[in-house]
């Protein structure tokens, strides 16, 4: 057992320094506390992934407004969402929509 | 040893607190104001509750599901600060003329069904969170006198607020 995480781990670390910056991207970490999204504008580049993290105690979602990603954030739970497409993409928690937040992601 | 100290302690608090509610009898104390505030919760998720069992309207239903998400969660938080602080919940007039207007809506409620029950619904919803609301920020919360029940209500003051915005959204699309 031991040996495959290992194993795996080697596997992984290669792939990453074989595919260069470009390909493992960023991961850019938005918070959500007391109901809100922690910056609630980030920047990022195509290949970068978002990574929401729900400090709150009740549940929260990050949902696109476009309907292409909905990720349900359970209480102390994180969620992530890769980009790989250039735009500006808003989004909002579907339960409550008074929340919400917006991602840049620009061409590298 | 230590139980005798803390008995004390405790017997001191309750003197203290007694003092504080004798000279301002109408400030709820913290345990009132718990019971309060998870009453009022506890309505609502059962309000919920029959709106998830008559509704047909998807909007509706997921409202009812959020109401019943966060209360729940708003609640279960309440009670493990009332363990933790010692406190024990404690009726009182004002929760119990909650939970008599409660049972009167629900009963008023189960008569009615699909769009006139979605209505009278949304439309109690915003009057009940109003009404909740108002009464945090007017008595509750400036009556808590512990720091985390305070900051407690706090939070589930901003949660209700949303709850309060998201029904009058849904009562426009459905007037
Ligand atoms: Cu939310």
């Amino acid at each position: 057992m031991r040996v495959i995480i290992h194993g795996w781990a080697v596997v992984i670390l290669l792939q990453i320094a074989g595919a260069g910056m470009a390909l493992a991207g960023q991961l850019v970490q938005v918070k959500i506390s007391n109901l809100a999204f922690q910056p609630a504008e980030i920047s990022v580049q195509v290949g970068d992934t978002v990574e929401w993290a729900n400090d709150d105690f009740i549940e929260h979602t990050a949902t696109a407004n476009n309907g292409g990603w909905d990720v349900i954030l359970g209480v102390g739970h994180v969620g992530r969402v890769q980009f790989d497409q250039p735009g500006t993409f808003d989004y909002f928690c579907a339960y409550h929509p008074n929340m919400t937040g917006s991602i840049h992601v620009s061409a590298n | 040893m230590h139980a005798s100290l803390s008995g004390g302690v405790a017997a001191a608090i309750l003197m203290a607190t007694a003092t504080v509610s004798a000279s301002a009898a109408d400030k709820p104390s913290d345990a009132q104001i718990a019971h309060i505030a998870y009453v009022a919760g506890d309505i609502d998720v059962k309000a919920a509750k029959l709106a998830l069992k008559k509704s047909k309207n998807e909007s509706v239903r997921a409202f009812a599901d959020n109401m019943v998400r966060d209360h729940t969660a708003v609640n279960e938080k309440a009670l493990a600060l009332v363990k933790k602080l010692n406190v024990t919940p404690e009726d009182n007039e004002t929760s119990k003329s909650l939970v008599k207007q409660a049972e009167q809506k629900r009963a008023e409620l189960s008569k009615l069904s699909g769009a006139a029950f979605d209505r009278a619904y949304v439309d109690n919803e915003v009057t009940f969170h109003g009404t909740v609301n108002g009464a945090l920020e007017t008595t509750l919360i400036p009556s808590a006198s512990n720091a985390e029940l305070k900051s407690l209500l706090r939070t589930g003051l901003k949660v209700f607020l949303g709850h309060k915005h998201h029904a009058e959204q849904l009562a426009d699309k459905l007037n």
